[in-house]
C-alpha cells in the first residue's frame, strides 16, 4: 500500500501490562476511506491496540504514524489533535449532562460556557444533517437509549473532527437491525472519506461490513487479508489457532416436568420502574430455555427475582407444584436450599468476591450448609476439600485453592462459580451470560458441562446477549424486550433475522394459542 | 415589635454563625463534587483559623492573617489531594487523619510560639476584620421594621460575611455556567469520560481541591479573627462536619445547601437564645441539650428527609485507569 | 458509599513479612520523621524527645504498666474500628461509643453496688457492651435503613454522646455535694482487681481488663474468620452485590457489625472507669476512639496486627506524657500531632511506598498471557 493511501500505521509497536505482554511487535497499515476490521478473541490485545493509538496508554516501544507522519500520541488530546475519534466500549458520557454538554466537554472554547454551547449547536445541528444521526442535543444523555447513546459518542468525534474513528465492539449492546443502521452510518462517514477502524470477535460483522481484516491472537497480529479473500470459517480459525466447531454438538432435547413456572411475573425497581412486565415461562426438567435479548431489556432483573435477590411486584413463581412467591423461603439464601444454583451475569459484581481465595468463594451463599459448619466453626477442612474436588473436577488452573479470585483468569473464574452452583446439586440452574469474557477453550468446556447437565435431566435458563449462544444453546427461545417476552419460538426454527425482530420489539402473529395453553395447563 | 426586633436580631446572629458553614460547604462542594470526600473541611478550618490569627496577631493586619489562613488551607488541600488523587489512598482517613494532625498541631505551635496555653494573642483593631457599616446604616436605625433590618441585618457585618454571602452565587455561576464547573461536575460523575476527552483528571481534582483549599481559608480565617477575636484550641467544634452535612442535604447544589447551613446556623443562634429561658411546658432546657440541637437536627434531617440523594457518581472513589 | 475495599485486593506475591512488618515500619518511620521536623520547628531536639519517649514507654517497670494500661484501650477500639472496616464500615464514633460504654459501667456500679462482687461486675462489663452496641446500633440502623451517611453520623454522635455525659454528669450523677462534674466513688466491691493487687509489681492503672482485652482479640479472630457469621460480615463489606447474590442481608450485617464494634468500645469505659478512675468522669475517653482508626489501619484489621499497634500507640501515649514533662516546649499535644501522621502515612498514603518496595521483591513473573 503506497504511504499517501495510508490513513493509520503502525509499526512494531509493544505494550506491557506488568509482567503481561499485552502487545507484541504489532504492525498495521488502515488505508484511508476504508472500513478496516480488527479482530480476535476476548484478551487478544485488540482493545489495548486501540488505547494505544487513542493516547489512553502509552506503548513501551514501537510508532504511530498518521497520513504518513510520524505522531507521537502520549494524550487522549494529542490523539485528537491528529484526527483520531474513538467510540469506546464502555461509553465514556456523562449521565447527568445533556446531549450538548456531552459533546463539547474537552472542547468547550471558552471559559463561558454560553459562548460554546450556541456554537456547538450549531455546529452538531450540520453533522446531524449530513451523516443522518439525528438526536435531540437538549435530552440527558442519561435518558437516552443506548443505541442512541452511541450515535452521541460517534457525534463527539465528529465534532473534534476526526478523520479516523475507531469502534470498539460497538455492537455489543445493538439488537441486528440497530447494528445494521450503524453499519449504514458506517458506510456513509467511509464514502464522505473518513476511515473506519472496527474493533470486534463477530465474524458476522466483518464479513458484512469490512474491506481488510487484521486478526490478533493472544497479543499478536496473525493476519491481514482483504475481506473478499476470506471466510469466517477460515478467519475462526486465525483467531483461535485450530479448527473450531461454531456449533454446540448436542442430542435431542427430552424435556420432563415443568420445575419453574412463572405466571404474569412483574418488578419495579428501587427507582419505580417497571423493569419485568407479566413475563410467562415454563422451564422444564432436561431443557435448556434460553433468552435472547439486547442487554437492559429486563434480563437482569428475571434473573435477580428468580434467583430470590429481588422480590417479585407481582405474578407468581411455581416451584416444582408449589406457589412459593409469597412465602418466607423465597430468598436467594433459602432457593439454594430447595434446589436453586444461580451463575450471575456479572461474576466480578456478584458470582466472586475477588479478593477471597478461591477455598472461601467455594461456600459463597452456602456458607451456612450444615457441610461446612461444625457447630458454630466453619469447618476449614471440608471447605478445603470441597475446593480441591470442583478445581478437578472442572480443570481449574492454577489448581491453588489459596490464590485469590482475582488471580484467575476469566474463564477459570467463571469455572470457579458454575462449579459452585453446579456441584451443589440443583433441580433447576439459572445461567446469565455463560460465557462472557472467557477464552474459546473455556467456552467449549462450559457448553459441554451445560449440555450434560440438561441430558441429566436438570432444568437450566440461559440468558446471554450473544445471540450465537443462544441459538447453539437452546432448545426453546424466549426473547425480551422492553420487560416483556415478546416471543416464545423453538430453537429449530430460530433464525438471527427473526430473533433480531423481536429483540427489537417486534411481536410476531400473536402467539394467542401458546398463551391460552399455558393458561389451560394453570387450572 | 418587640418580637419582630427579636427574630431580626435572631437573623442576624443566623448570618453570623452560619458565614464559615456557608464558605466551608461550598468548599466542600468543589471537592465532593469533582469526586473527592473532605471530611478534612474541619481540619483546614482550624488550621486557617490558626494560622489567621498567628499571622495577624504577629503582623497587626487581619489581610495579612487572612493571606496565613488561605495559604495554610491551600496546603492542608494538596496534602489531600497528594494522597487521594497521586497515591489513590483512602479519602475518609485521608481528611481523618488531617484533622487530627492539625488538631494537635494547632495548639503545639500556639504553645511553642505565643506561650498561652494554646491560645493566640487576642486580637483587636486592624488585626480583626471590624464591622462595616453601610451608608445611611445609622441614620435608618429608627426607622421601623425596614431601616432596623437594614441596620441591623444587612449592615454592620465585616467584610468576610459579605464574601460569605456572595460566594453562593458565584460557585453556582462557576459551576453550571463556566468550562471549569462543567469539567469539575464531569470528573466527579465519569472520570473515564474526562479522560478520555484529553483532559487530566488528577489536574482537575486537583484544581477542585485547591478551590476548597481557598475557600475554608477564608471560613477559618472568619473563625478566629472576624467572628472570634483570637484563635483558642478546637474553636472550630465540628463546624466542618455540619457542613460537610449540609452539603449531602443541599444534594450537592449550591442553593439548597446555602439553605441548610442557614438552618442550621439558626438552630445554632437559637440555642444561644434559648438557654436558661423558662418556656412554655417543657420549662428550662438543660444547657447541654441546646448545646447539642444543631447535631441532633444533622442526624434526624440525614435519618429523614433527605430521601434518596444522588451523590456524584464517581464520588469515594479513586480513579485509576482500567487495563 | 465510602469505599474501604479497594486496598485489599491485591494478590500477593511478595513475601509476607514485607507486607506484615517491613511496610508498616516504614510508613512509621516516615511519620515519626515528620514529627521530628515538627520538633525541630518547635525549637527541641527530636533525637532527644526519642530517647525520652522510648524511656518513658518502656524504661522502668512503673512506665511499662502504664504502657499496657493504655494498650487496653486501644486494643479495644482497634478492633471496634475493625470490625466495622471488615464490614465495609468506616466507624468514627468509637469516641461516643466508649464514653457510652462508660456510662453504662457507671449506672451499674452506683446502683447495683447491694450485689456481692462476682455479680456487679459482669453486670458491668454486660452495660458497657449495650450502651456501646446501642450508640453505634442507631447509625448502624440509620446507614442500612436510611441511606443516612455513617461517616457522619458517627461523628454528631460523638458530639451528642458527649452532651449527655455533661448534662448527666452536672445535673444528675454528681456527687452530692460535690463541686466537679464527677459522680461519687463507687463501692470497692465493683473494682476491677489490678495487676500490682496480684503481681510483685509497682501500682499503676494496670488492670485484668488487660486480660480482657486479650481474651477479646482471640474471640475476634474466631468470629471473623472461623464462623460463618463472620464470613458474612466481610462478604458484606467486601461485595453488597455479591452478597445479595448469596443471600447475605447487607443492612442485617451492617447493624450486626456496628454493634459489636460499639460494644467492643464501650469496653473501654470498663477499663478507665471500674478499672482506675473508680468514679464517672468527663473525657475518659481521651481520644483512645479516634486513635482506633490507626489502630485497625496499621493493625491491618487482625487481632495480632492490632495488638501490635496498640502497643505502639500505647507507648506513644505513656512516653508521651513523659515527653510533656521532661521536654520544656513539647506538650501532650504533640503526640495528637504524631498519631495523625501515623494515620497519614499508614493509611493515607499507604500506597507512597508500597508499589517500590513491593516492586523491589517482586520476582519478575514472565506471563505472557495478553489482556484486552
Amino acid at each position: 500500500m503506497m504511504t499517501n493511501n495510508t490513513a493509520l500505521e503502525l509499526r512494531r509497536v509493544n505494550k506491557w501490562f506488568g509482567p503481561v505482554h499485552a502487545n507484541k511487535d504489532i504492525s498495521l497499515s488502515v488505508g484511508r476511506g476504508t472500513i478496516h476490521g480488527i479482530i480476535g478473541e476476548n484478551g487478544a490485545g485488540k482493545s489495548t491496540l486501540m488505547s494505544i493509538v487513542y493516547g489512553f496508554y502509552q506503548a513501551e516501544e514501537g510508532i504511530i504514524l498518521v497520513n504518513g507522519k510520524e505522531c507521537l500520541i502520549d494524550n487522549p488530546q494529542a490523539s485528537i489533535a491528529a484526527g483520531i475519534g474513538m467510540v469506546h466500549q464502555h461509553f465514556m458520557l456523562v449521565d447527568t449532562f445533556t446531549v450538548l454538554e456531552n459533546v463539547i466537554l474537552g472542547v468547550e472554547g471558552g471559559a463561558r460556557l454560553t459562548d460554546g454551547l450556541t456554537k456547538a449547536r450549531k455546529e452538531l445541528l450540520r453533522l446531524e444533517k449530513e451523516y443522518s444521526l439525528e438526536i435531540d442535543v437538549d435530552a440527558y444523555v442519561g435518558d437516552l437509549p443506548v443505541g442512541l447513546r452511541q450515535r452521541v459518542e460517534i457525534l463527539k468525534a465528529l465534532y473534534r473532527g476526526a478523520e479516523i474513528l475507531i469502534l470498539d465492539e460497538p455492537t455489543g449492546v445493538l439488537t441486528p437491525q440497530e447494528a445494521d443502521h450503524l453499519f449504514r452510518i458506517l458506510n456513509t462517514l467511509r464514502d464522505q472519506g473518513k476511515t473506519v477502524v472496527l474493533i470486534t470477535h463477530k465474524l458476522r460483522e466483518i464479513m458484512a461490513i469490512t474491506d481488510n481484516v487484521s486478526v490478533m491472537r493472544r497479543g499478536e497480529m496473525v493476519a491481514h487479508v482483504a475481506t473478499k479473500d476470506t471466510s469466517r470459517e477460515h478467519l475462526a480459525e486465525l483467531m483461535v489457532g485450530r479448527t473450531v466447531l461454531l456449533q454446540v454438538e448436542k442430542e435431542e432435547a427430552t424435556p420432563g416436568k415443568t420445575i419453574m413456572k412463572i405466571r404474569d411475573l412483574s418488578f419495579i425497581d428501587g427507582e419505580g420502574v417497571l423493569r419485568l412486565k407479566k413475563i410467562d415461562l415454563d422451564i422444564k426438567a432436561g431443557e435448556i430455555l434460553g433468552i435472547a435479548g439486547v442487554s437492559g431489556n429486563g434480563q437482569s432483573e428475571l434473573l435477580s427475582v428468580l434467583g430470590g435477590i429481588d422480590r417479585p411486584s407481582a405474578g407468581s413463581v411455581i416451584y416444582k407444584d408449589e406457589d412459593i412467591t409469597n412465602s418466607r423461603s423465597f430468598n436467594a439464601r433459602n432457593l439454594r436450599k430447595i434446589g436453586l444454583g444461580h451463575v450471575p451475569e456479572d461474576r466480578h459484581r456478584s458470582g466472586l468476591i475477588l479478593s477471597f481465595s478461591a477455598k472461601e468463594n467455594t461456600i459463597l451463599g452456602y456458607h451456612d450448609s450444615p457441610n461446612y459448619n461444625k457447630g458454630t466453626t466453619l469447618d476449614q477442612n471440608s471447605v478445603l476439600k470441597t475446593c480441591e474436588a470442583y478445581i478437578e473436577k472442572f480443570d481449574v488452573r492454577p489448581p491453588d485453592p489459596n490464590l485469590n479470585a482475582s488471580g484467575f483468569s476469566g474463564g477459570n473464574q467463571q469455572k470457579l462459580v458454575l462449579a459452585r452452583e453446579m456441584e451443589n446439586d440443583p433441580d433447576i440452574l439459572l445461567v446469565g451470560q455463560p460465557t462472557r469474557g472467557v477464552d474459546i477453550g473455556a467456552i467449549e468446556f462450559i457448553h459441554k458441562q451445560l449440555i450434560e447437565m440438561r441430558d441429566a435431566g436438570k432444568a437450566i435458563l440461559v440468558v446471554s446477549v450473544e445471540i450465537e449462544e443462544v441459538m447453539s444453546l437452546s432448545d426453546r427461545i424466549a426473547v425480551m424486550f422492553d420487560g416483556e417476552i415478546v416471543g416464545e419460538l423453538d430453537a429449530k426454527d430460530a433464525t438471527e433475522t427473526r430473533l433480531g425482530l423481536m429483540m427489537a420489539g417486534v411481536k410476531e402473529d400473536p402467539t394467542s394459542e401458546q398463551l391460552e395453553e399455558n393458561k389451560a395447563a394453570d387450572s | 415589635m418587640d418580637s419582630i426586633q427579636l427574630f431580626i436580631l435572631l437573623l442576624d446572629a443566623t448570618f453570623r454563625v452560619a458565614t464559615p458553614l456557608i464558605l466551608a460547604a461550598m468548599a466542600g462542594m468543589f471537592s465532593e463534587r469533582s469526586g473527592v470526600v473532605d471530611i478534612g473541611l474541619e481540619g483546614k478550618m482550624l488550621g486557617a483559623a490558626f494560622a489567621a490569627a498567628a499571622a495577624a496577631s504577629v503582623s497587626g493586619s487581619a489581610w495579612v492573617g487572612l493571606g496565613a489562613g488561605i495559604l495554610t488551607s491551600l496546603a492542608l488541600s494538596s496534602l489531600h489531594a497528594y494522597a487521594c488523587v497521586t497515591h489513590k489512598g483512602n479519602q475518609v482517613v485521608s481528611g481523618m487523619a488531617i484533622n487530627i494532625m492539625v488538631a494537635g498541631l494547632t495548639p503545639t505551635l500556639a504553645i511553642a510560639w505565643f506561650h498561652k496555653g494554646g491560645q493566640t494573642p487576642a486580637l483587636s483593631g486592624d488585626s480583626r476584620f471590624q464591622p462595616i457599616t453601610l451608608p445611611f446604616a445609622d441614620a435608618l436605625r429608627d426607622t421601623p421594621i425596614i431601616g432596623f433590618t437594614y441596620a441591623e441585618l444587612i449592615s454592620g457585618h465585616n467584610i468576610l460575611v459579605y464574601i460569605a454571602v456572595i460566594s453562593v452565587p458565584i460557585v453556582a455561576y462557576v459551576m453550571y455556567r463556566t468550562r471549569f464547573g462543567l469539567r469539575v461536575r464531569a470528573v466527579g460523575e465519569n472520570p473515564h469520560a474526562v479522560d478520555t476527552a484529553g483532559i487530566s483528571v488528577d489536574l482537575m481534582r486537583y484544581k477542585a481541591l485547591a478551590v476548597t483549599g481557598l475557600l475554608c481559608g477564608i471560613a477559618g480565617t472568619y473563625i478566629s479573627s472576624a467572628h472570634g477575636a483570637g484563635f483558642i484550641r478546637d474553636m472550630t467544634a465540628g463546624k466542618g462536619y455540619l457542613a460537610l452535612a449540609a452539603l449531602i442535604f443541599g444534594k450537592w447544589k449550591p442553593v439548597p445547601t446555602l439553605f441548610a447551613c442557614l438552618l442550621f446556623a439558626f438552630t445554632d443562634a437559637l440555642q444561644a437564645r434559648l438557654q436558661g429561658v423558662d418556656l412554655p411546658i417543657v420549662g428550662v432546657i438543660p444547657v447541654q441539650f441546646i448545646q447539642a440541637l444543631p447535631y441532633i437536627l444533622t442526624v434526624l434531617l440525614l435519618a429523614g428527609f433527605v430521601g434518596k440523594a444522588h451523590p456524584p457518581k464517581a464520588i469515594g472513589i479513586p480513579y485509576i485507569k482500567e487495563r | 458509599m465510602i469505599e474501604v475495599k479497594s486496598k485489599f485486593g491485591s494478590p500477593a506475591k511478595v513475601p509476607a513479612w514485607v507486607n506484615l512488618a517491613l511496610i508498616p515500619l516504614i510508613n512509621l518511620a516516615a511519620a515519626l520523621f515528620i514529627s521530628g521536623i515538627v520538633i525541630l520547628i518547635v525549637g527541641d531536639d527530636p533525637i532527644q524527645a526519642l530517647e525520652v519517649l522510648f524511656y518513658g514507654a518502656f524504661g522502668y517497670a512503673d512506665a511499662i504498666g502504664y504502657t499496657l494500661y493504655y494498650t487496653t484501650n486501644f486494643i479495644f477500639t482497634g478492633l471496634a474500628v475493625a470490625i466495622a472496616f471488615h464490614c465495609g464500615l468506616f466507624n468514627i464514633g468509637a469516641e461516643g461509643q466508649a464514653l457510652m460504654g462508660g456510662l453504662g459501667v457507671g449506672l451499674a456500679a452506683l446502683y447495683l453496688d447491694f450485689l456481692p462482687s462476682w455479680v456487679v461486675i459482669p453486670i458491668a462489663i454486660a452495660t458497657a457492651a449495650a450502651f456501646g452496641a446501642f450508640w453505634a446500633y442507631i447509625p448502624g440502623y440509620l446507614q442500612a435503613k436510611r441511606g443516612s451517611h455513617i461517616v457522619i453520623t458517627t461523628i454528631m454522635f460523638n458530639f451528642i454522646a458527649a452532651s449527655i455525659m455533661t448534662y448527666l454528669l452536672v445535673e444528675v450523677l454528681i456527687a452530692p455535694g460535690g463541686q466537679s462534674p464527677e459522680s461519687r466513688e463507687f463501692a470497692e466491691l465493683s473494682w476491677l482487681p489490678f495487676f500490682h493487687d496480684f503481681l510483685p509489681m509497682p501500682d499503676t492503672p494496670l488492670n485484668v481488663s488487660f486480660i480482657f482485652a486479650l481474651l477479646l482479640s482471640g474471640a475476634f479472630y474466631y468470629f471473623v474468620w472461623r464462623t460463618r457469621w463472620g464470613y458474612e460480615i466481610r462478604v458484606v463489606g467486601q461485595n453488597e452485590t455479591a452478597a445479595k447474590y448469596a443471600g447475605i442481608s447487607p443492612s442485617r450485617n451492617i447493624i450486626l457489625a456496628m454493634a459489636l464494634s460499639g460494644a467492643l468500645a464501650g469496653f473501654v469505659g470498663v477499663n478507665e472507669v471500674l478499672g482506675v478512675h473508680h468514679r464517672l468522669i468527663l473525657d475518659f475517653t481521651g481520644g483512645f476512639g479516634f486513635v482506633g482508626i490507626a489502630v485497625a489501619l496499621m493493625g491491618r484489621n487482625h487481632p495480632v496486627g492490632i495488638f501490635i499497634a496498640a502497643l505502639l500507640f500505647g507507648a506513644l501515649y505513656q512516653g508521651g506524657s513523659e515527653l510533656a514533662f521532661e521536654m520544656k516546649t513539647i506538650n501532650r499535644e504533640m503526640v495528637i500531632v504524631i498519631q495523625g501522621l501515623i494515620i497519614l502515612f499508614s493509611g493515607a498514603l499507604e500506597n507512597m511506598f508500597r508499589p517500590k518496595i513491593e516492586s523491589f521483591f517482586k520476582r519478575k513473573k514472565t506471563t505472557t498471557a495478553a489482556r484486552a
